[in-house]
């Protein structure tokens, strides 16, 4: 498996940890109910087909990434740095 | 028997080798098992099931029979395929699967069982009763079945894994594979040429076709030299490609050193990781048998191996061939037999139509219905369109078609086609992205059509890879029509194998239609067909085709198994090559690594980090007689301890104290410069993640301290929180915890050994830093303890470390103090009831470790929403505390809590034991653990039970810190 690094090229999936959905990127507010912290920590889907992920070029750049992929064909569409979103807690 | 003339094998070069002890001669150039023939030897293995004899069937990577032990060096390989272990002086060889030898085989018995052993004859009859599976059972199936054996000795030999990278893998080096690789090295690609084979060519070896009107070697030996002379070739000879994975990864095993005499440090075999942009399969095409009754007698093979065997190694397996076909194309055999001077006894065309114009007898509509000859073949009996006869003969050539070696198009889920025409299955197009399968592979047998699917699929490719091909020009080469009729069994009486190597027949496949078993898939787990070493590449195709008529559907109907890497099979070894011994895991030395080994310390793991575990002294016999010294020392002179292994990370920017208050629970922006905090961190689950110590050097400048186990977690964690969620603040941070040696100097006496170092008094209140000069190097200070004594960590640039080391020894000694190990360490944080990950093991939270009043109420961490739900906080959880035995008795870490009253078991369960020591401070076992509502117990009794270790006393619940509860000492 190749994921493309937007500052490295084009690298080994050894190279990355992997983490989880990108809705780990959706944090709730301090103030936000108890259910949408449910659904924040522990609720996920598991689709065939498109999905987005966390991954971390742990061995390289140390950029956080949004891959998205398909995991029926295995296909990569996109791999973007996550503090491009440029958010604020 | 040779063929005088014959062969591309070198017959000035003669090789001396052994099979079952027996010294043999071949030559340069040949197989085990082509000089096995030339020997005259018939019988090369017995079958696994019923122990039959078995000669060779095939002349590749899929001979289901001729499998040998190799023997070498004091190592014993199993499972050689004869056919792929090329020649070398004094290689020595022997059968298995066999007691007491290969001609007397006690387990051929298995052979007259045959009735009770169908298939599924395992699921039936080793059902009862139950206590004899594992006892009885188990251990006769095991001795019975299998194929070699190992020596039993650790393999000590050398493997290699290796990388490459390309514009193009060529995978396979026949016309095929040798066109398109020279069609694209001509345009410039970066070409990787992969066979399986010691020498390119593929089929051209085996068949005397003319290219361009010469010898088809000829040509291959041509194109060879010009793809050597270019430098954007590789050419990757005796390297299987045996597997396809995503995004142009494919896997290769190459053996290195498996065809030469033994010679140290040379690999076995080498483990390849080939990533290509593009590849092309041209695999060529394997040949399938036909089963008939009594199909696996030592003589009978296929007719495309004959062939291999006459004109590769001008050797032949017997002295009057018959051929046994549905196709044109073993005529060609025949006529190269009889060319060579081999008496061809007949031609048996199943096919009612075909010609007979052949200068030996042909026989139409012929179907051979039964064989003769235990040790070797000597008789067949033939049905045709005229009759019945009996033939003399020693060698059965038999040819059902050819199926495309696709394996590797089925690795990324791929489904194969069916082509009736060639009565085969293909490779469905975009199985595996940018692999192109072209030639026999995709199913066009001729050498011309390989030639031009060759050039053209490596001008599809070069134009993928934004390249043109030049008009490279092709050579002529026979294109002969491929017409076959099909035929997969002869009923008979007698048995008709499919799979040879799991000795399953027609008979075990309809039994497995007739009992229910109809799905492919259902049927090869039944019968194990297609579960042997060669993963039924001879009867996949034969064995559907039986089970299509037996469950009366048509062959693409009935479908496929799926093919799954490796193609062929790949030793674990070369896999895990380097993995062993020290080459398992990295190892990290502290910079005072000599100078423990120099004093005796034993280096314990932790993590990939060696530290010393204790100092022992002479006269000192135990490590606890040691360990309680070093401990007395601390609280009485002054210990000196490398600490270097926590993690240290350097922070700096404008933004860098509010970060610290967004990833730990309690505040550093109120932290003044010069001091350090103690800090918890926390998981955005609530779950404790990290604790440690930071320092704020300056305005915008903090280094923080993990633990040694959480050093690369927490780095992760916080890159995570900051460009997930503040990745504008300004704030930057790296990892220097290999660029500070840092040692810990504790006790009474801390502070004398450091004036003398520094040459003033450190001066330094408790959460105290400072940065210093030691002997003109710049260092810091930093007054934190970890052994509940008045302690110090000085840390300078990690050149300095084993200087520093020795030098804080020294001085300590004269102060009649010296260094402490990792067990010194441990019973000096429990006494004190500071926790390590033994306590903070991801389930424990803040409230848990009594710490949830550093769970700032003024601003927002990550983890706080989650550490103050309900379930997380409150009486029913499990609550950190220390633990006494009331007579003095070993207690142990892992066991578990109980009312004193309650019976040992699991619904009883109140907690558990985390941490123990037996404390000479308090001349007693101590424990730190976790006890529901554990607070509210301080002062009661609790009964620990170790089921395990037999352990049962009881204890009393104390406060986790059993000694300077006020921290007087800490402070002083």
């Amino acid at each position: 498996m190749l994921i493309k690094c937007p500052l490295c090229g084009p690298r080994d999936r050894r190279e990355f940890y992997y983490y989880g959905s990108d809705d780990y990127l959706n944090r709730p507010g301090e103030a936000a109910p108890p259910s949408a912290w449910d659904d924040y920590l522990h609720n996920r889907d598991n689709p065939a087909g498109m999905t987005r992920d966390l991954w971390y070029h742990e061995m390289g750049c140390t950029s956080w990434l949004v891959v998205t992929r398909d995991t029926v064909t295995h296909d990569i569409h996109a791999v973007e740095p996550v503090a491009e979103r440029g958010t604020t807690a | 028997m040779r063929i005088d003339g014959k062969g591309l094998i070198d017959r000035t070069r003669p090789i001396s080798f052994r099979f079952d002890g027996k010294s043999l001669m071949g030559c340069a150039g040949d197989t085990l098992a082509s000089a096995l023939m030339a020997n005259g030897v018939k019988v090369v293995g017995r079958s696994f099931k019923y122990h039959r004899p078995r000669g060779i069937l095939t002349a590749g990577s899929e001979e289901p029979n001729a499998m040998v032990e190799i023997l070498e060096d004091g190592q014993q390989t199993p499972n050689t395929r004869a056919t792929m272990q090329e020649l070398f002086e004094g290689l020595s060889a022997q059968s298995q699967n066999r007691w007491p030898s290969l001609r007397w085989d006690l387990l051929s018995i298995n052979d007259y069982a045959a009735p009770f052993l169908s298939a599924g004859f395992y699921y039936k009859t080793f059902m009862w009763p139950r206590a004899f599976w594992e006892r009885v059972y188990e251990p006769m199936i095991r001795r019975a079945a299998g194929l070699g054996s190992l020596s039993g000795r650790h393999d000590e030999a050398d493997y290699e894994k290796a990388y490459a990278f390309c514009d193009l893998l060529v995978i396979g080096a026949g016309p095929t594979g040798l066109m398109a690789a020279l069609t694209a090295a001509r345009a410039g690609a970066d070409v990787i040429l992969a066979t399986e084979d010691s020498r390119l060519g593929g089929r051209l070896l085996s068949d005397e076709t003319q290219i361009d009107n010469g010898a088809g070697i000829d040509w291959v030996e041509q194109v060879e030299a010009e793809l050597r002379s270019l430098p954007n070739v590789r050419i990757m000879s005796r390297t299987t490609v045996t597997g396809a994975y995503d995004h142009g990864s494919f896997g290769a095993l190459e053996r290195v050193g498996l065809h030469v005499p033994h010679r140290p440090h040379l690999p076995r075999e080498c483990f390849w990781r080939i990533r290509a942009a593009q590849a092309i399969l041209a695999t060529g095409a394997l040949e399938r048998p036909i089963a008939f009754p009594n199909n696996d007698r030592p003589g009978i093979m296929l007719a495309g191996a004959v062939q291999t065997y006459l004109n590769r190694y001008g050797t032949v397996p017997g002295q009057r061939v018959t051929l046994f076909a549905n196709n044109d194309n073993a005529r060609h055999v025949a006529r190269q037999l009889m060319a060579a001077g081999v008496t061809v006894a007949a031609i048996l065309d199943s096919r009612p139509d075909a010609s007979v114009l052949e200068d030996c007898p042909v026989y139409l509509g012929a179907t051979v219905t039964g064989t003769e000859g235990r040790h070797g073949l000597t008789s067949i009996e033939v049905a045709h369109a005229g009759g019945t006869l009996t033939l003399q003969t020693d060698c059965l050539a038999v040819s059902g078609g050819w199926n495309p070696t696709l394996h590797l198009t089925c690795h990324m889920n791929g489904r194969p086609t069916w082509r009736e025409d060639i009565a085969a299955f293909v490779p469905t197009p975009g199985s595996v992205p940018n692999l192109t399968p072209a030639g026999a592979a995709n199913g066009d047998f001729s050498t011309w059509a390989c030639l031009i699917a060759g050039r053209d699929a490596a001008a599809r490719v070069l134009g993928n890879l934004g390249k043109t091909a030049d008009d490279t020009a092709l050579p002529q080469a026979e294109d002969a029509p491929y017409r076959l009729t099909q035929l997969w069994a002869v009923d008979g009486k007698a048995r008709a194998w499919l799979d040879f190597a799991n000795d399953v027949t027609t008979k075990d496949v309809r039994l497995s239609a007739q009992e229910g078993f109809r799905s492919v898939e259902h049927m090869k787990r039944y019968t194990t067909q297609g579960m042997a070493p060669d993963q039924g590449k001879n009867s996949n195709i034969g064995a559907l085709a039986v089970l299509a008529d037996a469950t009366g559907r048509a062959i693409p109907e009935t479908g496929t198994t799926i093919y799954r890497p490796p193609y062929s099979p790949v030793s674990i070894a070369s896999m895990g090559a380097g993995a062993r011994g020290k080459g398992f895991a990295p190892q990290r030395f502290l910079t005072s690594h000599k100078a423990s080994v120099d004093r005796n310390a034993p280096m314990i793991e932790a993590g990939m980090w060696y530290r010393p575990s204790y100092f022992p002294k002479p006269g000192e016999t135990s490590w606890q007689q040691s360990c309680t010294r070093e401990v007395n020392m601390v609280r009485s002179t002054v210990g000196v301890a490398d600490v270097s292994t926590l993690g240290k990370i350097d922070l700096q920017g404008k933004d860098a104290a509010r970060f610290l208050d967004f990833v730990y629970t309690n505040t550093f922006s109120t932290l003044p410069v010069g001091r350090v905090r103690y800090g918890l961190m926390l998981r955005e689950d609530g779950h404790v993640l990290d604790d440690g110590t930071t320092a704020r050097l300056a305005e915008h400048h903090f280094l923080m301290t993990t633990t040694t186990a959480a050093a690369g977690l927490v780095m992760r964690h916080l890159e995570f929180v900051h460009q997930a969620f503040c990745a504008t603040w300004d704030v930057r941070f790296i990892s220097v915890t290999e660029s500070w040696a840092q040692f810990a100097v504790a006790g009474p006496k801390s502070r004398a050994l450091l004036t003398s170092l520094l040459d003033h008094d450190p001066a330094l209140p408790f959460m105290g830093m400072a940065p210093v000069t030691v002997q003109g190097v710049q260092s810091r200070l930093f007054r934190i303890s970890f052994s509940g004594e008045e302690g110090y960590e000085i840390a300078v640039p990690t050149a300095y470390g084993e200087a520093l080391f020795r030098d804080l020894v020294a001085r300590a000694e004269t102060l009649g103090g010296g260094p402490y190990g990792m067990e010194a360490l441990n019973v000096l944080r429990i006494e004190k009831g500071f926790i390590t990950h033994a306590e903070i093991h991801g389930r424990t939270t803040a409230f848990d470790i009594g710490m949830e009043k550093m769970v700032s109420a003024k601003k927002d961490c990550i983890g706080k929403a989650a550490a103050t739900r309900p379930g997380m906080i409150g009486p029913d959880r499990q609550q950190l505390v220390g633990l006494k035995p009331l007579t003095d008795t070993q207690i142990t870490a892992g066991a578990h809590l109980f009312a004193p009253s309650a019976k040992a078991v699991r619904v009883n369960d109140l907690g558990y034991v985390t941490s123990v020591c037996h404390s000479p401070t308090l001349n007693s076992y101590l424990g730190l653990g976790f006890l529901h509502n554990g607070r509210a117990r301080i002062g009661e009794q609790v009964r620990l039970v170790d089921h395990l270790r037999k352990i049962d006393v009881l204890c009393e619940v104390r406060d986790p810190v059993f000694f300077d509860k006020t921290g007087e000492k800490l402070r002083a």
